[in-house]
């Protein structure tokens, strides 16, 4: 899936269909501009062994320090995430969910990142980021209200610092700007994270948060998860340049790190939060990654994308790349891995039990929440809607 | 266009599939935009197979950015191209919205008539199809407020494909508004027959006794309505808007002067919706021929609720019969 990078730039003829007046158009560049090995921050590799090179040198310290017990944990982190990822994912086959965005192949983009910050950082998610919502200790199963349909987020933001997700794309990264600029004038040293993928790059509010952040120099990491694709369009439709270098016309920096190694995520976001904190204001991350699935439980890829795609970088998951570095350094034991699969058990159990037993909501929320201090319209509304309700009453006994 | 007279039965989504294919082939100038139009053919795969068929200069895969989707298509229709513009779902035109409201509905007035910007704005809209937020929203009424742009909604496949067909050349900013739970209903489409006007309301059922106005999704509802009442012994008249904007007063006046009561029924909230205007243009026209006031039947002031609660908030049978009675006891 590379191409030479020089092949681009010649003007070429769109190939095929059928020539309209356009097809005398001076230049349809279709193919995309990719640079044969994307330059990128690794601390280890898909085998699993630990990289050291000047390009990684300035992050690697933030990972130095990372203890086995740490590395066991960030391994769990990531398998329940999945395990968690594959029951909604069946839950939805089942009918018991609408809709599922799956984030199977980003676990180490979104843990590694996750697990970078601190209590008091606040993360504003779009819809994909249960891995990072595990971090911050959200019930998984909270997440799952929206996709079943039962709420339109459902979760208090401020008790784990994780914003509601986000369907509109690109607009938190606004939010999480402003936010940023609050903590900034608190005088606090926490910082603000933003996640959003390729596609939302191209958004005006996303340019728009850049702008404000580097003007206002507020502590705010953008997290761009680039897992290649917006629903059917690569990332070469949003963009003719790495996604990280944008960062540079803004006045920030900017760097892309391996989406699939975990440690590197850590490390990366870990600086980025320290500029951060350091009033040395934003940061772009560019977690280069991979979307192994659907865009969502809607989507059907083998209309753009071929099986030997995934498959490449099904050699890169981040997962077994963590788990050959454990087994190689000893850090593990066959107990590790027999426990840890006993409790992923349990969590799909315990997700799957949460959701088949989550009830249709009540009527009357329609109602609720729509104003904060009320509104005459809504009341009188609700007072039809009950008097209408109440009508059915004796045909159907009850509701 | 060699094909000779032909119906056939498209589901509406393929009809206005078609109707765009035969747009871009007739005319150079008409070029596909939107997120994933291309490969995929769109999410709803309204324009399946046209990129294969057209290319890449005629069906253009955007980046994901809706304000950049308008606003491009209007420097592309100032240099003399007519472009089709998808907007994926309801409630994501918003971040084009300015462009739309600020520049597409008023440049033609800003220079005196002598810009017309020829661009169709295709919006898969309204509820039904158990979506997660921002996929089900009717906004027609922020955009029929906004003077400068044509706004329709057909509610069958016929309508589909011709109505695309007139909106394309329509030299006017059209936004086409479509029933996205009704893409997969069939019926029949002939490809030679000469439409009626773009913006004129169609009577789908005669009747006496009141009459149901709709538009897009409802239509096929207030049909429903209209048969559930007749085993009841009430002839009900139902009128197809087509057009929110601009809108066809006299045919619902005439209907009114027959059946003297209205129900208007849509998605969309009731509060300043379409329903409103509509309620207050007849009370003026027909006042003396009422014997009801104008009821309507749409959406809470609330927002589009999550998918477990649709049923409750769009106008249903149920609903649309209760206004029916009580329009009917005065
Ligand atoms: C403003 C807006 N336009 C369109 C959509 C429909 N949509 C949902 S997800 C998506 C693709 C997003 O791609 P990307 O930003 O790369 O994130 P990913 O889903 O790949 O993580 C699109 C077009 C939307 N949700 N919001």
């Amino acid at each position: 899936m590379t191409v030479e990078s020089t092949a681009a730039h010649k003007p070429r003829r769109s190939a095929g269909g059928k020539a309209g007046a356009t097809g005398t158009e001076r230049t349809t560049r279709t193919t995309a501009r990719k640079s044969a090995e994307p330059e990128l921050v690794q601390l280890l590799t898909p085998e699993g062994k630990r990289v050291k090179n000047s390009r990684n040198a300035e992050y690697a310290k933030y990972a130095a320090d990372v203890t086995p017990e740490e590395l066991r944990g960030l391994y769990r982190d990531m398998v329940l995430t999945r395990r968690f990822d594959a029951e909604a994912t069946a839950l939805q086959r089942q009918g018991e969910l609408g809709l599922w965005a799956s984030l199977l192949g980003q676990e180490a983009a979104q843990i590694g990142s996750g697990r970078a910050l601190r209590d008091d950082d606040y993360v504003f998610p779009t819809y994909r980021e249960h891995g990072v919502a595990w971090c911050r200790g959200v019930d998984p199963a909270n997440l799952l209200g929206m996709f079943r349909g039962v709420n339109n987020g459902g979760w208090d933001p401020n008790s784990n610092n994780f914003h509601l997700y986000t369907i509109v794309i690109g607009s938190q990264t606004l939010h999480a700007t402003g936010y940023a600029m609050g903590v900034a004038k608190d005088g606090a040293d926490s910082a603000v994270i933003a996640y959003f993928g390729d596609g939302a790059s191209s958004q005006g509010d996303v340019a728009e948060s850049f702008t404000f952040s580097a003007v206002y120099n507020a502590p705010v990491v953008f997290f761009c998860q680039n897992n290649q694709w917006a629903i059917s369009e690569p990332t070469e439709k949003q963009t003719r340049v790495p996604l990280y270098q944008r960062a540079q016309g803004y006045g920030f920096p900017g760097v892309r790190v391996d989406g699939n190694d975990v440690l590197a995520c850590l490390a990366v976001t870990k600086w980025a939060l320290e500029r951060a904190r350091n009033g040395e204001g934003p940061t772009l991350v560019e977690a280069y990654t991979y979307r192994m699935g659907a865009h969502t439980t809607s989507d059907d890829p083998t209309k753009y994308r071929a099986d030997e795609e995934r498959e490449a970088w099904e050699a890169k998951d981040p997962i077994l790349r963590l788990r050959r570095h454990l087994e190689a350094s000893n850090h593990t034991d066959e107990g590790f891995f027999a426990e840890l699969e006993a409790e992923s058990e349990a969590l799909g159990r315990r997700v799957r039990e949460a959701v088949r037993a989550m009830p249709d909501p009540d009527h009357f929320a329609i109602f609720e929440n729509v104003y904060a201090d009320g509104h005459a319209l809504v009341d009188e509304e609700r007072a039809q809607f009950a008097a209408y309700q109440a009508s059915f009453v004796d045909e159907d006994g009850g509701k | 266009m060699a094909e000779t007279a032909t119906t056939k039965n498209l589901a509406l989504a393929k009809a206005i599939n078609e109707s765009l294919r035969r747009a871009l082939d007739a005319d150079p100038k008409v070029l596909i935009m939107g997120e994933d139009v291309g490969k995929l053919g769109g999410v709803f795969r309204v324009t399946d197979g046209l990129q294969k068929d057209f290319g890449e200069s005629r069906v253009i895969d955007t980046p994901l950015a809706e304000s950049g989707i308008v606003g491009t298509a209007i420097g592309l229709a100032l240099r003399g191209y007519r472009p089709v513009v998808e907007i994926q779902f309801d409630g994501f035109v918003f971040p084009a919205y300015d462009q739309i409201v600020t520049q597409l509905a008023k440049m033609h007035a800003r220079s005196l008539g002598k810009v017309k910007l020829p661009v169709v704005v295709r919006i898969p809209y309204g509820g039904g199809i158990g979506a997660v937020e921002h996929h089900s929203e009717s906004p027609e009424a922020l955009f029929a407020h906004v003077s400068g742009l044509k706004i329709v909604s057909p509610s069958n496949p016929s309508d589909a494909y011709w109505m695309m067909q007139q909106a394309i050349q329509s030299d006017d900013p059209v936004i086409f508004f479509e029933p996205k739970r009704r893409y997969w209903d069939k019926g029949e489409v002939n490809t030679e027959a000469i439409p009626g006007p773009l913006h004129k309301a169609k009577v789908v059922r005669e009747g006496t006794d009141l009459t149901l106005v709709a538009y897009g999704p409802m239509v096929k509802l207030c049909q429903e309505v209209a048969a559930a009442a007749a085993e009841e012994g009430r002839n009900l008249e139902v009128l197809d808007l087509r057009s929110v904007s601009p809108l066809d007063f006299d045919s619902i006046q005439a209907s009114v002067e027959k059946t003297r009561r209205l129900v208007v029924v849509h998605e969309a909230p009731v509060f300043f919706g379409s329903g409103a205007e509509i309620a207050a243009r007849i009370t003026e026209r027909c006042f003396y021929h009422l014997e009801a006031p104008v009821l309507r039947v749409g959406g809470y002031h609330a927002p589009y609720p999550p998918a477990r609660l649709e049923e409750e908030y769009l106008p249903g049978l149920d609903r649309v019969l209760d206004a029916v009675d009580r329009a009917l006891a005065y």
